[in-house]
């Protein structure tokens, strides 16, 4: 199982860079009793059959690793969401993409969040082509909502690339304060 | 802190190049390649991510580029990271904690010498990159 809410996204983020996709979505909602994280993308997608087999901690497409059993990252998912009360969605067209959503009910087993700069960072710099959409909110208990939104395409275009340790560096310093707004009243 | 613009981190980008313009480093890339699949991320490779980052970022090694990939097929050895760069061997390291991280770029980076006991072999030969 993963240790955070954020590694189960990045797993997913990382199946929807994988699977070929240039435009990625993904949103990371927090309420006072409710967390909210789906992701959806243009990908290559799935068959019914083959979205059924994702289901299997132990199945994968077979190109990558032929003849390994390995492919947890779904049913990381699922089985995170349902031991705190919670559920997931996974759809999915073949030539369309694939949408996953996870909904996670506070609860004692429930993971923590875990580092969110860290995932944006990760999920930003994949080694590969494609568009991605952040979306993060945080709702109060005494109803305060507080977001920010991130674009690939911008921040790659003021740090003129993604890639060497200096723009990285700088990278991790602007989505810190964007997480941290979170918290300014 | 405040929230950042876009504009401020233009701006900080900017003034970061003016000084590595004027450092010059030439073009010796050094390339690291952190595994990110089901079983890197599960093992913490995200800890030796921000280590790599941050010990890069605080040192100003410029022409260090940090990258990341799928599976490398060592699930047994996670988190795994490769480092390519001039007059070192191409290397696979396994089992790359924060600490063994920090070794690394103090010894391999920095050294030019290997981080032997956490030397193993190149990705596994039925991965397949397509």
């Amino acid at each position: 199982m993963h240790a955070s809410l954020a590694d189960i996204l990045t797993d997913l983020a990382q199946n929807s860079v994988e699977a070929g996709a240039d435009r990625i979505e993904m949103g990371f909602e927090e309420e006072p009793e409710i967390i909210r994280l789906r992701i959806r993308d243009n990908g290559r997608g799935m068959d019914e059959a083959t979205l059924a087999r994702a289901e299997d901690p132990f199945w994968t497409d077979g190109v990558k690793h032929p003849g390994r059993r390995v492919g947890l990252g779904i049913p990381f998912l699922r089985q995170t969401a349902e031991a705190c009360g919670g559920e997931a969605t996974i759809s999915s067209a073949p030539g369309k993409g694939t949408a996953v959503t996870g909904v996670f009910p506070g609860h004692l087993d429930r993971p923590p969040v875990g580092d969110l700069v860290l995932l944006w960072l990760q999920c930003l710099t994949f080694d590969a082509e494609y568009g991605m959409g952040i979306s993060r909110s945080r709702l109060t208990a005494e109803g305060r909502r507080t977001a920010y939104e991130i674009e690939r395409a911008e921040v790659a275009d003021a740090l003129g690339g993604l890639e060497d340790a200096g723009a990285l560096g700088l990278l991790r310093e602007y989505l810190t304060s964007l997480e941290e707004s979170l918290d300014e009243i | 802190m405040a929230k950042m613009t876009l504009d401020a981190l233009r701006k900080l980008r900017d003034e970061q190049k003016e000084v590595i313009d004027r450092r010059d480093t030439g073009d010796k890339s050094i390339h690291i390649i952190v595994g990110m699949g089901t079983c890197g991320i599960a093992a913490g490779a995200k800890e030796a991510l921000n280590v790599f980052l941050g010990e890069a970022y605080t040192r100003k090694m410029d022409n260090v580029v940090v990258k990341q990939t799928g599976c490398m097929g060592l699930c047994h050895a996670e988190p795994t990271v490769e480092v390519k760069m001039d007059g070192m061997p191409d290397t696979l390291y396994g089992k790359v904690d924060a600490t063994v991280a920090k070794k690394i770029v103090e010894i391999h980076l920095l050294g030019g010498k290997l981080v032997n006991e956490h030397v193993y072999d190149y990705p596994a030969r039925d991965i397949v990159k397509e």
